[in-house]
């Protein structure tokens, strides 16, 4: 087990190549290769929570089919705990739990519980470990009130605490998770994250993660892969993700009254004026404490607030560095 | 196999959850039998003994098609709509990631589905049909029980076909065209809208040996006592025969569209 430990995913090289049809006038049809994943390598240590992005279409879908071995590769080699996921896939299957957020795993006419109930045959889970799982799953994913609710009328939100819960039923070790805040509101997307947090600290899960969430990212993530057009760009640390993009973080800043734009502060330059309200990009890896410090020693200051950078906008800029 | 067991009782409930819709399939059932079931009045008295069949037999045969209709899905329905829906939506993916075998999570399914509309939506029409209309039961409780079981392998023969049909989603996508064709087919060839013994010569005995004579015409034929002794094991031995070859077929159909999805992608 302990040379699987430090490679518990292992991607070396792995392709996939898509075949499409176009039309390409009358009855015609040309054939047309797509290269959906590239070549990509990577391995990840077991109880490594990793966020994996990128723009929509950038291959990330595609890499987890292949984890979960609905999709075969092309070509490169691609081990999940020692094991070839197209090759095994039910064997596979009763060690990992797969979350996409835009699919359930649960049945629509069903209350919740009943869901549990076919999962726990479907995974034989012990008695004891169940009662023991789901307990814990309704605590922290609050699904008390829920369990007997059926599927269908469940909001976005409490159905995909309910879907979280019916991946981790049977204790996976490894968690694919596929945009697993995606439209969840403000507090269902804390209870989500924390329960996240508690699983891999509590039982060394590994989790792949794709997210638009900045947030998912910093609160959840040891490590951050950027994907497009099928190849890693980045790979590493957030803080290095920012680095790299020269990401910037921006203070609002409202003022007494119209003033001309702010001029000397040190490490931030002001980029946008209206009316009383200013606006100041600074590194993201810089502290916000010196600049504000620094606007409130000179200006009338009413109001501020910091926004974090967006992931895309992120990933853009790094795209720009690269190509410029 | 608990789970199985699991997915019939838990589709079951699935099914006992829409009560209205249990209420107007039986009020549907009712009407329509009162309908055929004048229309064969009419027919019997221009030729009785049609097909072998007396009066009271060709009634029974009525009521007996209204009350398995839903049980045996001789319309379609039932898993078929739900598999094409999630074969579309790319949602069998979901399905493909599980510890199941796919095929047998629908049997499951289906069998849960079946086991509620026989007992939901069969008996009562039946009830009707045995109080307005002079019916030929049987007395021994034997019949009945070679009855049920008839009924069971109709119903897999049933499945068996509507999980190829069903199946053929993954390669045309839209699965509306091949389930109307499902539909006709199995409601002519099942006997639904004729007896299949009222057809004569090279007709009646192709449609006699299709798959489709084991869901309705067989379980009929079980319930008159039209079958007996040798006869009745060969009506199962048919039934039984058409449940394992179309079963395989499936399985085939099954890893065929698997690695096509596995393969190119869904």
């Amino acid at each position: 087990m302990a040379a699987n430990d430090a490679a518990f995913i292992e991607l070396d090289a792995v392709e996939k190549v898509f075949t499409v049809r176009r039309r390409a006038g009358w009855m015609r049809r040309e054939r047309h290769e797509v290269r959906a994943v590239d070549g990509i390598s990577f391995q990840v240590p077991r109880g490594e929570v990793v966020g994996y992005i990128g723009p929509n279409g950038a291959g990330k879908s595609t890499t987890i089919k292949m984890l979960t071995g609905i999709l075969v590769p092309s070509g490169g080699r691609l081990r999940v705990a020692g094991i070839d996921p197209s090759k095994e896939r039910t064997r596979l299957a009763r060690r990992m739990g797969v979350v996409f957020g835009q699919r359930t795993t649960l049945w629509w006419d069903l209350p919740l519980r009943d869901s549990y109930a076919l999962v726990r045959r479907m995974y034989r889970i012990p008695d004891d470990r169940y009662r023991h799982n789901l307990e814990r799953c309704v605590e922290l994913l609050d699904l008390a009130e829920l369990l007997e609710v059926p599927v269908r009328q469940l909001s976005l939100g409490q159905r995909m605490r309910g879907d979280i819960a019916a991946a981790l039923l049977h204790d996976p070790d490894v968690l694919y998770l596929d945009e697993p805040t995606i439209g969840l509101d403000v507090i269902s997307k804390v209870k989500v994250r924390e329960f996240l947090r508690e699983v891999n600290t509590e039982q060394n899960t590994t989790v792949l993660l794709t997210t638009h969430d900045l947030t998912d990212i910093e609160q959840l993530c040891q490590r951050v892969m950027v994907i497009d057009h099928g190849r890693v760009m980045y790979d590493g640390s957030l803080a290095g993700l920012h680095a790299v993009g020269e990401s910037e973080r921006t203070l609002v800043v409202d003022l007494e009254r119209e003033l001309p734009p702010i001029e000397g502060v040190p490490g931030a330059r002001t980029v946008r004026v209206d009316g009383a309200r200013q606006w100041l990009a600074f590194p993201a890896a810089a502290s916000a404490a010196p600049i504000v410090a620094a606007v409130a020693a000179a200006y009338p200051l009413v109001d501020l607030s910091v926004r974090e950078p967006d992931i895309e906008d992120v990933i853009a800029k790094m795209y720009a560095e690269r190509s410029g | 196999m608990r789970l199985y067991t699991a997915v019939v009782a838990s589709s079951f409930r699935r099914y006992a959850t829409y009560r209205a819709a249990t209420a107007a399939g039986v009020f549907t059932n009712t009407v329509f039998g009162f309908i055929v079931a004048y229309t064969y009045i009419a027919l019997w008295d221009q030729r009785p003994h049609l097909g072998g069949y007396d009066l009271a037999q060709a009634m029974t045969f009525v009521w007996l098609g209204q009350a398995l209709l839903a049980a045996s899905a001789l319309m379609g329905g039932g898993f078929q709509e739900e598999f094409q829906e999630r074969i579309r939506s790319g949602d069998v993916a979901v399905d493909l990631y599980r510890p199941v075998d796919l095929q047998l999570w629908w049997l499951a399914g289906d069998v849960g589905r079946a086991i509620f509309q026989l007992l939901g939506r069969g008996i009562v029409p039946m009830i009707f049909g045995a109080l307005v209309f002079d019916l030929a039961l049987p007395a021994s409780p034997l019949t009945w029980l070679c009855f049920l079981l008839a009924v069971a392998l109709g119903i897999l023969v049933s499945f068996a076909l509507r999980y190829l049909v069903a199946l053929t989603a993954f390669w045309l996508l839209d699965g509306a065209g091949a389930n109307m064709i499902s539909v006709v087919l199995s409601l002519f060839f099942s006997g639904m809208i004729l007896p299949l013994n009222v057809f004569p010569g090279a007709l009646g005995e192709t449609a006699n040996a299709l798959p489709w004579a084991a869901i309705l015409q067989v379980p009929a034929d079980v319930l008159l006592g039209e079958h007996q002794g040798a006869g009745l094991v060969g009506a199962f031995a048919f039934q039984v025969g058409w449940a394992i070859a179309l079963l395989a077929a499936g399985r085939l159909l099954q890893s065929a569209a698997t690695r096509k999805v596995v393969v190119q992608g869904g």
